[in-house]
């Protein structure tokens, strides 16, 4: 093999791996925003669900002992992540189900939050532990590889020597592929899902057939908080070995928001949609190391806006007969028809 | 005192005082869990702002800063409340900002125009993506929040890229307008002087004031405010008055487009800040906006006190104690007020029904006062 073929199916293997762990992350956070939307309430706080998400898990890998076994670091920190998700989604279900808040306000109010509440808590323990250290950056490095699995194929290059094409894969493509069946199931075999759905379609004519309107909605925005805190870990892991929290997470959860509209409120379509963005996401990272698209000389900010300019052009088209629940967005009221 | 309290404007302030207090006060405690030895002196430092230096001239100087990030943040928030009182959620504000930003800078820097015509452009741009959404709403029924925010994204990386060419050398920021492009910066006229020779304080500050004004007076008295106040409240009884619904939909978002570009403008046309190509987030002055717009009760007089207060404990953010707390424990405490400007409806609600609960009681208590006056009469007849 000659070393340009060679290090074109490096190229290959790297664009690859970026997508699958984008596409990992735009799916889990999209389905969240589908369970919440399905349900009847539009969670706009996706990313700052996703940070705070993010936060939980890198706490627990800050405080977990190195010498923590491989199984148990990988199901800790998914637990952190879920924790911290759960509970700062239940922010968005008091606001918005208990108290009838407008949903946009609260949603945004939650992505300022999720940024300012993360950086402030890092901050001040960076600070403590190290006067010298006021940033907001947790590192993760060593406990990041219990999540990796590195594959090294050796190839001989023309010309002697022997080298290696490198693969990692990450052990969150199994969690996001579970995720994804656990979402179709759920909403579409169990009476659960089909009672929610039917909380976010028509609320009062499913409160008259005994559904708890509101104890569905709270389930939504609950399972939303699951779905996106995973999501915002794996995104802080997918590439780096530490974050600065004061960055946020670069709009992956309204990329999320696109993910779910482009798939059209559908787990099997949201996972074909995350494919696609998430490629485009890849393209914008390492589309600079082929040849033939450096040629072409786009600049990563066009792969970038790719996945929001299809997303409208797909609302433009699709909205008059839009697949979206028909209730979302509106506070319920039992008195409504 | 319960007539005065059943005036909206009234139930609105009520309202907003208490998110700020509630919010200062979560603030607070947050500050007591990180640390409680330093806490009070923060939201104090937090609270003062540029009363945190001792010395007049450093005041000034402090307050001008503030106020020159004001005038934007009181532009992005009329551009909300403007969209608001026609039933529509202009988030895509955040983008419109930054389309603002852009224009201004770019037209300075790459053709060397004047100030007036990028801040031109800057306002034609806005209203050309307040109409693209506007557009999608009136003909295709496209949610406005939602393209709104695909629009932010799409702006923000054209921004960064259009931008890219206009950098100092090896580096993400844009060029100073300062020795590049003096003939954009806007004029001071003087106001700079005011304010200890400020150089950043521009005719930027009063304009956004009269913009305030006069949002103020197309709403409340003119024929077409008017008809945006009644499609917001009723779109198909407005529709059926033989309003032109849909004109008054791209109208308004392109109003509210043009509003909030201009804010970009009058922040980078003064030199103030630099824009960074690098940015990976839109920034966050557009958000800040729909907060300022709630919490000034989305009334444009309302929302130049809530610009001010909001741009004042950020700004005061950087008075913290450092080696105790993170300066941006003032944006902790705005998005906690945002979050609580959620429940504004709710308090207004409370604060109803408590009131008539209250005359409900006092009616009763006439009613009892009457019959027990009435009694010992009656008895004397039998």
């Amino acid at each position: 093999m000659s070393a340009d073929t060679m290090q074109l199916i490096q190229q290959f293997l790297l664009l690859l791996q970026y997508t699958l762990i984008f596409s990992s992350v735009l799916m889990m956070v999209a389905l969240g925003g589908c369970f919440s939307e399905h349900s009847g309430v539009i969670n706009l706080g996706l990313e700052g669900i996703m940070v705070i998400g993010a936060l939980g898990g890198a706490l627990v890998m800050r405080y977990l002992p190195a010498e923590t076994s491989g199984l148990v670091m990988v199901l800790l920190v998914m637990l952190g992540a879920v924790v911290f998700g759960l509970v700062y989604s239940a922010l968005l279900g008091v606001a918005s189900i208990n108290f009838k808040a407008d949903q946009t306000i609260v949603g945004t109010a939650l992505n300022m939050l999720g940024v300012a509440g993360a950086t402030v808590l890092v901050k001040a323990i960076n600070t403590a532990s190290n006067p010298d250290n006021p940033s907001s950056i947790i590192e993760y490095g060593i406990p990041r590889q219990s999540f990796l699995v590195t594959f090294k194929i050796p190839v001989s290059v023309e010309g002697g020597a022997e080298r290696f094409l490198s693969f990692e894969f990450n052990w969150f493509l199994v969690v996001a592929i579970l995720m994804l069946v656990a979402a179709y199931v759920v909403l579409y075999k169990t009476r659960f899902g089909l009672r929610l759905m039917a909380c976010g379609e028509h609320p009062q004519a499913a409160a008259s057939v005994g559904i708890n309107v509101l104890k569905m909605r709270w389930s939504g925005v609950l399972i939303s908080g699951i779905y996106g805190g995973l999501g915002g870990i794996c995104y802080i892991m997918a590439a780096v070995s530490q974050w600065e929290f004061e960055r946020g997470v670069a709009g992956f959860g309204f990329l999320s928001l696109a993910v779910m509209i482009f798939g059209q409120w559908k787990p099997r379509r949201i996972a074909l949609a995350a494919l696609l963005f998430g490629l485009l996401r890849a393209l914008s990272n390492v589309g600079t190391g082929f040849a033939a698209l450096q040629a072409l000389n786009i600049p990563g900010g066009v792969y970038n806006m790719m996945p929001y300019v299809i997303c409208l052009v797909v609302l433009a088209f699709t909205s008059k007969k839009s697949r979206a629940p028909k209730a979302e967005g509106i506070p319920y009221d039992k008195g409504m028809r | 005192m319960r007539n005065l309290l059943k005036r909206k404007g009234v139930q609105s302030l009520i309202a907003s005082l208490l998110c700020i207090i509630l919010g200062l006060l979560l603030g607070y405690v947050v500050l007591l869990f990180i640390n409680p030895a330093g806490a009070g002196q923060a939201i104090l430092a937090v609270i003062r702002n540029f009363l945190n230096v001792s010395k007049a001239n450093l005041q000034l100087k402090n307050l001008g800063n503030t106020l020159v990030k004001t005038a934007p943040l009181l532009m992005c928030s009329l551009s909300v409340l403007f969209a608001y009182k026609v039933g529509l959620f202009n988030i895509g504000v955040a983008g419109q900002y930054v389309v603002g930003a852009a224009a201004g800078l770019y037209a300075a820097l790459q053709w060397g125009w004047g100030w007036l015509p990028c801040l031109l452009l800057a306002i034609a741009l806005g209203a050309v993506s307040g109409a693209i959404v506007g557009m999608l709403k009136a003909y295709q029924n496209v949610n406005e929040v939602i393209s709104g925010i695909m629009l932010n994204w799409i702006t923000l990386y054209t921004a960064n890229m259009i931008l890219s060419g206009v950098t100092e050398q090896a580096s993400p920021y844009t060029l100073h307008l300062r020795g590049n492009a003096d003939q954009a910066i806007l004029p001071s006229l003087g106001l700079g002087n005011l304010f200890n020779k400020h150089q950043y304080i521009t005719i930027a500050v009063p304009l956004a004031i009269i913009l305030a004004i006069v949002v103020l007076v197309v709403l409340d008295k003119t024929r077409f405010g008017y008809e945006l106040r009644a499609t917001g409240n009723n779109k198909n009884a407005a529709k059926y008055a033989g309003m032109a619904e849909k004109r008054n939909i791209i109208l308004t978002l392109m109003i509210g487009g043009a509003l909030a570009a201009m804010g970009g403008a009058l922040l980078y046309l003064t030199d103030f800040e630099q824009w960074s190509v690098g940015l990976s987030s839109v920034p966050g002055m557009g958000f800040n906006g729909i907060a300022a717009a709630f919490l000034g009760g989305l009334n444009p007089i309302g929302a130049i006190f809530s610009s001010y207060f909001i741009q004042h404990i950020t700004a005061g953010g950087a008075f913290v104690d450092k080696s105790m707390y993170a300066s941006q424990i003032s944006d902790l405490i705005s998005s906690i007020i945002i979050y609580l400007c959620g429940f504004v409806l709710f308090i207004k609600h409370a604060m109803n029904t408590g009131l008539l609960r209250s005359e409900e009681r006092a009616a009763l208590r006439k009613q009892k006062k009457a019959a027990q006056a009435g009694n010992p009469e009656k008895g004397g007849e039998s």
